[in-house]
């Protein structure tokens, strides 16, 4: 307990004094949502209809663009080889560096929504969910995100690749979150899609810790 | 352990070689007879007339998709756990294979189509389950090329292989866990097949004539990446050892 949270108070210091990455993310993200009406045309009703799957999609988009940087300066300057040789257990410093990456990426995205939402004209009903479907779905994102990038840490090109490679994993998350928000405009329950990106994020917080742990042994050797 | 005698690579290639002209052989048989009996003596379809005879490519080849990303991952089980060396050379050699499969599978399935359900393309659980498995064959084969030192590409591709594995039981059951436009299963059913005989024999010789083909290139593909692997470790030796 103690290591994880000095592992993640670093990150995060870390990544407060270096926000470029951060500031990316949200910065990406705005961008997306913003080009969209410019260019579906300003109907509010197109809008309103594409503004959940629009808003998952490049919450999802920005997501893959942070994900490079989660474990490559540790990697360059040594770091990482130090974490895997301590007497600690790497799962758990693995896991304190996916719980800062959320912090810094995956919790200005869920703050940032509402705001997108209004933009998107998204019916108002549907803020709550959305905000449900981004809080149980962002954490996946960078636990699944996580095992594409320790699996191609120090490769070239790697941010395209990792793209690649993470996009098909994360489309059920994207399925889910998207089919959440469409069911409470439809004025259906959105709990049992809530209920299975959380099933996804249950799943995922020991299988890609343990998976990324794995991964990143092996690039270490 | 029993495989890890296979992992010698001069007689894995003497095994190759033996078995090679035999699979050719039955490959050709069983194409020659597979694509008479499905094009000429199988019945056409009373609704689809003689549209259904896609079914005797798109079927095999979706089948052997599965069937090819299955073996890849448990070849990348025998990497990451016995690290069987020969393992990973069939892996990264079924790879381009499986992907071609899945791309035949998608091409006829869309091509069928058309004429037949009125669409190119529709968003159901059993198409969209195969197009991510054409993703994960492509990040598969990026990733293992993805590194200047092979060793490491092989060990990240293993693991992706496997994470993606999951996919498999997807397909299988996604046009009975969903409602989807793509039929249901009709072969391999709990209660048995519920095709005619008539049809089902060419999809079993067609089915028999892909699974020559993968072995005919599989082992093809293994032999030339073993001579890769002799060509590099001569090129390190002759340049002492720096690669």
């Amino acid at each position: 307990m103690k290591v994880f949270l000095a592992l993640l108070v670093r990150d995060l210091r870390v990544a407060v004094r270096q926000s470029s990455d951060g500031v990316m993310v949200l910065s990406f993200y705005i961008i997306a949502i913003v080009l969209f009406p410019l260019g579906l045309g300003p109907n509010p009703q197109t809008l309103a209809s594409l503004a959940p799957g629009l808003l998952c999609v490049a919450a999802l988009l920005a997501a893959i663009l942070s994900l490079e940087g989660l474990f490559r300066s540790d990697f360059e300057d040594g770091s990482l080889e130090l974490m895997a040789v301590s007497p600690n257990d790497l799962a758990i410093q693995v896991f304190a560096k996916i719980t800062a990456h959320w912090i810094t990426t995956g919790l200005p995205l869920i703050l940032v929504t509402p705001f997108l939402a209004f933009l998107l004209n998204l019916p108002i009903q549907a803020l709550l969910t959305l905000m449900l479907a981004m809080a149980l779905a962002t954490p996946s994102l960078s636990l699944i995100g996580a095992v594409g990038a320790s699996l191609t840490v120090g490769a070239r090109r790697s941010s395209v690749l990792i793209s690649v490679l993470v996009l098909p994993l994360y489309i059920p998350v994207l399925i889910f979150a998207v089919s959440a928000i469409d069911a409470v405009l439809l004025t259906y329950s959105p709990k049992p899609h809530l209920m299975l990106l959380g099933a996804i994020f249950a799943a995922a917080m020991p299988l890609c810790t343990i998976t990324t742990t794995v991964a990143l042994r092996q690039a270490l050797e | 352990m029993l495989m890890h005698r296979y992992a010698n690579p001069t007689r894995f290639i003497r095994i190759a070689d033996t078995i090679f002209p035999w699979a050719g052989g039955i490959m050709v048989a069983a194409f020659v007879i597979g694509l008479y009996l499905a094009l000429l003596t199988s019945p056409a379809d009373y609704q689809q007339s003689e549209m259904v005879r896609i079914m005797y490519i798109h079927v095999p080849a979706a089948w052997m998709a599965l069937f090819t990303y299955a073996f890849m991952a448990l070849s990348s089980a025998a990497v990451l756990i016995w690290k069987h060396p020969l393992a990973l050379l069939s892996a990264k050699a079924a790879a381009p294979i499986g992907a071609s499969f899945t791309v035949i599978c998608l091409a006829t399935g869309s091509l069928w189509g058309k004429p037949m359900w009125g669409t190119w393309w529709v968003w159901d659980a059993r198409l969209t389950s195969v197009l991510i498995l054409l993703f994960l064959y492509l990040g598969y084969i990026a990733l293992i090329n993805a590194f200047d030192e092979s060793e490491r590409g092989g060990k990240a591709a293993s693991l992706l292989a496997l994470v993606g594995a999951i996919n498999l039981p997807i397909i299988k059951y996604s046009v009975d866990w969903w409602n989807t436009l793509h039929q249901p299963a009709s072969v391999f059913r709990l209660d048995g097949p519920a095709i005619h005989s008539d049809m089902l024999w060419p999809l079993i010789v067609m089915a028999i004539a892909f699974k020559m083909f993968l072995l005919t290139t599989l082992l093809t593909r293994v032999k030339s990446e073993l001579t890769a692997v002799r060509v590099r470790n001569i090129q390190r030796s002759l340049n002492g050892n720096l690669v």
